[in-house]
């Protein structure tokens, strides 16, 4: 494999209305060549309507190990949650 | 060339199917897009002035926490909202300038005063109550980004509902000056409540047009006949009465009638002369240029980032 060749990651839309989801990643010279591999590769069976192709080094990720912390302010708020609020049995659909 | 995509650009929409940004639309949609995602977000942002006034003289901590906690809500679905107009080719500076030049509307509810606790429950309950109905139903809008915005904003929104109404039944079932607080709140939203509904379908200047375009899925009146037919049986639950001597259940219709809005009062708000409308603007402008220099560090401190990453 060519030392130029940069890692893509791979989103699909798989009908209008509904958000591109991420699928996997492959490796393109630059954007317009990952996206027809992206085609060739992962829309075989329609898998899509639309496909986006991003390269994988301009995503910024939260680590999964930072979780304790990087989630710690919003861990203790319940009463964010619709279920914690007791209503009368006859209005509770609310 | 242009009719040809008109007609392709119906059809899609004709076959519920979503419009999404880089898709050909006309003119026209783009706009009326733009004037109602803008407005929505608009109505959140300013939304959260009449209850932030409450923060910090709720009853008990709780309250305070719950307050704050869906305030900040507001301001998120405010983002989810410019965010999903931006994707229109709009800029928001020039969203926000025209809100700040008035030639951009905001819910008109929001320009009456929360002047008791109890009308941050009414508001909960009702002015919430009835942008669900609203929102529920723009699920199913034609524009991709917007009904994508509205599943994720309608989630967030079920518990501010049941916290206003939880405060009204706290009050309701509480001393007779509690009870008696939580009844003039509801006399003083219970009207404004139905105005967020707009205009009679046959007043609505962009009604017809909407509906084609499937931006809306239910037309003005048959909301807000949704909204009244759901909210007398939670009125009744816990002792209040609807201020209306004209609402009555109406067995053939399956609907309850009720009496008519005093429109001269909603086109006065409309027009900029509500309780609060200027108070409202002139605390936009205020804490958009108060907020001027936090911008302005974060340009700044990019800019000495770029700068050390380029001299290293």
């Amino acid at each position: 494999m060519s030392e130029a060749m940069k890692l893509f990651e791979v989103f699909i839309r798989s009908k209008r209305g509904l958000d591109h989801k991420h699928v996997g990643s492959l490796h393109a010279e630059d954007a317009a060549q990952a996206l027809e591999y992206a085609r060739d590769v992962y829309t075989r069976r329609s898998e899509g309507v639309s496909i986006w192709v991003v390269e994988s080094s301009m995503i910024t990720a939260s680590q999964e190990d930072d979780c304790e912390s990087f989630y710690d302010p919003l861990d203790d708020k319940p009463y964010r949650h619709a279920t914690h609020y007791q209503l009368p049995e006859a209005v509770n659909n609310m | 060339m242009s009719e040809q995509h008109e007609q392709i650009f119906q059809n899609r929409i004709d076959a519920e199917e979503k419009i999404e940004p880089k898709d050909w639309m006309p003119e026209a949609y783009r706009r009326n897009l733009i004037r109602q995602i803008s407005q929505h977000a608009h109505s959140e942002v300013i939304g959260m002035q009449p209850e932030g006034n409450w923060i910090t003289r709720a009853p008990t901590l709780h309250r305070k926490a719950i307050l704050l906690a869906k305030v900040q809500d507001e301001g998120g679905h405010g983002l989810y909202l410019y965010s999903a107009a931006e994707t229109l080719g709009i800029s928001r500076e020039e969203l926000i300038d025209a809100l700040h030049e008035g030639r951009a509307k905001y819910a008109s509810i929001f320009n009456y005063p929360a002047i008791t606790w109890a009308d941050i429950g009414a508001i909960g309950w009702l002015v919430d109550g009835a942008a669900i109905v609203n929102q529920v139903s723009l699920q199913r809008t034609s524009y991709g980004p917007y009904a994508r915005g509205m599943v994720r904003i309608c989630k967030e929104e079920s518990f501010h509902q049941r916290q206003g109404y939880h405060i009204m039944m706290t009050l309701a079932r509480g001393s007779a000056d509690q009870k008696h607080m939580a009844q003039d709140a509801l006399n003083r939203f219970w009207w404004p409540a139905l105005m967020m509904f707009g205009p009679h379908d046959s007043e609505s200047a962009h009604s017809a047009q909407s509906m084609k375009w499937k931006v809306k899925r239910q037309t003005n009146d048959e909301l807000r006949q949704k909204f009244v037919d759901q909210s007398v049986a939670q009125a009744e639950e816990i002792g209040l009465t609807i201020p209306d001597p004209d609402l009555i259940w109406n067995e053939k219709r399956g609907h309850y009638d009720f009496g008519e809005i005093d429109w001269d009062e909603f086109a006065q708000v409309i027009a900029g002369n509500g309780p609060c409308n200027r108070q409202r603007l002139t605390h936009h402008r205020r804490a958009h240029e108060d907020g001027a220099w936090v911008r302005e560090a974060m340009v700044s401190y990019q800019k000495k980032v770029q700068q050390r990453r380029e001299a290293a």
